[in-house]
């Protein structure tokens, strides 16, 4: 009986470790799909002024109400999303606590439709606009996992809760977390609106739109979801050094950072003999500049001769300033150690007056090192050649060649008969 | 005679029938897959298209819209974009910019690449011809090398009032094969394409993303034919013959004339 029994836990233990080594896996890959998947805050302004009827002729809320009811239906699967209002509780004239009236209405996870739905219908026109406070709480909601992160903000009207600009609000999210973009819709937006929420995209990368039919509303936002639901690729946060002995050491990747106006970013690269190193960069323009604006990557050796530099320069309206290098390093017979290459990114950005100059603008650096070109591995380095005269050139030496080999086999055969 | 004659006009043939063999290897319209109906709004986001797809996407006045193609060398592409404007607008000047993999401006050897549609026109039309995509080129230099290219579409001069109004783009890229004429003394170990390295590296994990995932059709082009054999190859095949008219003419047939039969 005993032994029975004992065999019974031997085969339960057994049981319980494959188990626990099936499950395992399992678990991680779970964690990992969680961890990476993309993230989407829908903030909607539910201030009073959504009352207004002036979309399709029915009310900016139900118009909203409407498109979000198509938008949870078509979200993607692997996508976690979330709905903040801003203004929805608070109906009373005190500005103070009118600002803070944001509230989470769904939370950011996996998706159950059917309970989105109803708390969207409960949303009822009320209060004030404090767009500023709302993308803080909402950059909040997003906060963890290493997925792409965007913020869809639907507003009526300009933010009411100044001095808190939320154009520099959205700078400050974007300059703390990796990858978050913030697009905005306006509803029936005028000039001041559109400036402010364009602003507010321009400062993420992200996208304005100005929404005045409900068809509009819905195609836009299914939009925006869909395209967070894109696998990009997540770059690594690093943070370039003053000068080359203290720079970061990178390998192949896409690197992120940040830079003032006039900022220098030193980065290190180790390249061997016989590979060549690739190296981008782009300078986002994320706020207010002056229409003249440059970018400039040098590579340097350690002792600060420069190798070879990538520039550009523009003016006038723009997202972003990149440019790029290549450097071959030779290879060389004895073994050489590899070479420490530093990359140094400088910018010519100049912020318009009155625009913070904090925090630095976004810097986007990817690094390859590959193979380097070879040098004989191409037909023309095989002395083939091409064109018209080439070919007149042959047929007349080939012409000659049999004219002097005729003539010479006649007069050896002249001779040899005569002898 | 005869025999010469014919291979000749055989060695000709051949030659001529290399040439379009070479030319034709540009990519069919209404390629495999299907083109893309959205863009991106930077170049890690770029959608990717291939050459000889028109590619579509919806978007706003004032985004900036990428999109990215693989040019192989010996190859000058066009890239065209039509911009569909909303019924009311004032004047705004749109532009499309090329990039190369390393995200150096590409110019354009002619084109509009900037032009500005009047007041409430319904479309506006850019293109960019770039320069011939060489096989390599020194280190210092901008020449366009094969690997990704991306173009950006966006409005540069625009009212507040317009931002954010719907607008419809389209974006078609073809190239022109300039063959054995563009070919170079090198070639790079690896196409211009962002984050290739580590691609390499993590081939079996096809889920993870990647920078840049593009090549055309029928592969980087390995720099081994170029219509160049052809020319040297007839060319040798000529000047084989002339050397056979040359001989024959001063050689001339059988035994000299000044001997004497029977000496």
């Amino acid at each position: 009986m005993i032994r029975t029994q004992r065999l019974a836990a031997g085969v339960c233990a057994l049981l319980a470790t494959l188990t626990a080594g099936i499950a395992f896996p399992a678990g991680a890959n779970a964690d990992e799909t969680t961890a990476t998947a993309p993230k989407v805050d829908l903030v909607i302004d539910v201030s009073g002024s959504m009352r207004a009827k002036d979309i399709d002729g029915q009310s900016r809320m139900a118009a909203a109400k409407q498109a979000f009811n198509e938008v949870l239906d078509a979200t993607p699967e692997e996508v976690q999303l979330g709905i903040r209002t801003l203004g929805a509780d608070y109906p009373g004239d005190d500005r103070r606590t009118g600002c803070k009236d944001t509230a989470q209405l769904y939370p950011v996870g996996p998706l159950d439709r059917t309970e989105a739905k109803t708390a969207v219908a409960t949303l009822t026109p009320t209060g004030w606009t404090p767009i500023g406070p709302a993308l803080l709480k909402a950059a909040e909601d997003l906060d963890g996992g290493e997925g792409s992160k965007r913020i869809v903000l639907i507003s009526d009207g300009e933010d009411t809760c100044a001095p808190l600009d939320p154009c520099e609000v959205a700078r400050e999210i974007a300059a703390k977390g990796i990858g978050l973009t913030i697009d905005t819709l306006g509803l029936v937006p005028n000039a001041k609106m559109r400036a402010q929420l364009s602003c507010i995209a321009e400062a993420t990368g992200g996208t304005y739109t100005s929404v005045e039919h409900t068809e509009e509303l819905a195609d836009k936002v299914n939009q925006l979801v869909d395209r967070a639901a894109d696998p990009v690729v997540t770059p690594v946060a690093v943070e370039g050094a003053s000068s080359c002995t203290k720079a970061p050491t990178l390998k192949a990747g896409l690197y992120t950072d940040r830079e003032e106006f006039g900022q220098e970013r030193w980065y290190r690269v180790d390249v061997e003999p016989g590979q060549e190193l690739r190296a981008s960069v782009s300078v986002a323009s994320d706020r207010a500049m002056n229409p003249d604006y440059g970018v400039l990557l040098r590579a340097l050796t350690t002792h600060g001769r420069e190798i070879v530099r990538g520039e550009a320069a523009g003016n006038g309206r723009t997202d972003v300033i990149s440019t790029g290098l290549r450097y071959p390093k030779q290879e060389s017979d004895d073994e050489a150690p590899a070479e420490t290459v530093c990359l140094l990114v400088t910018n010519s950005f100049s912020a318009a007056s009155g625009v913070k100059t904090t925090p630095g603008m976004p810097v986007e650096l990817i690094v390859d090192v590959v193979d380097g070109p070879s040098q004989a591995d191409d037909v023309a380095s095989f002395g083939l050649g091409r064109g018209w005269w080439l070919l007149g050139a042959l047929v007349l030496f080939g012409f000659l060649a049999g004219l002097i080999w005729g003539w010479l086999s006649r007069w050896r055969v002249a001779v040899w008969r005569t002898n | 005679m005869r025999i010469t004659r014919a291979l000749g006009a055989a060695l000709l043939t051949l030659g001529l029938a290399a040439a379009p063999a070479a030319a034709d290897s540009s990519p069919s319209p209404g390629a495999s897959e299907e083109a893309p109906t959205s863009a991106g709004t930077s170049f890690r986001t770029a959608a990717e298209i291939e050459q000889g797809q028109t590619a579509t996407a919806s978007a706003s006045t004032g985004d900036y819209l990428y999109w990215s193609f693989p040019a192989d060398a010996g190859r000058r592409p066009t890239v065209k974009a039509t911009v569909k404007l909303p019924e009311a607008h004032a004047g705004q000047t749109w532009q499309i910019d090329v990039y190369d993999g390393l995200r150096r401006r590409q110019a354009c050897q002619y084109g509009a690449q900037t032009r500005t549609a009047a007041q409430d026109a319904a479309s506006v039309e850019l293109v960019c011809v770039l320069r011939t995509v060489r096989a390599w080129s020194e280190t210092w230099a901008n020449d366009p090398l094969p690997g990704t290219y991306y173009v950006r579409l966006t409005a540069v001069g625009v009212r507040t009032a317009d931002l954010g109004q719907p607008v419809a783009a389209e974006v078609r890229v073809d190239s022109e094969d300039v063959g054995g004429a563009a070919a170079v003394d090198g070639r790079l170990a690896e196409p211009l394409v962002p984050g290739v390295s580590t691609t390499k590296d993590q081939e079996e994990d096809n889920a993870s993303a990647v920078l840049s995932d593009i090549r055309p059709d029928d592969g980087w082009s390995s720099g081994w034919w170029s219509d160049r054999w052809a020319w040297t190859g007839i060319g040798a095949a000529l000047a084989a013959l002339a050397g056979i008219g040359g001989y024959t003419l001063t050689r001339g047939s059988g035994r000299p004339s000044r001997v004497p039969p029977g000496a």
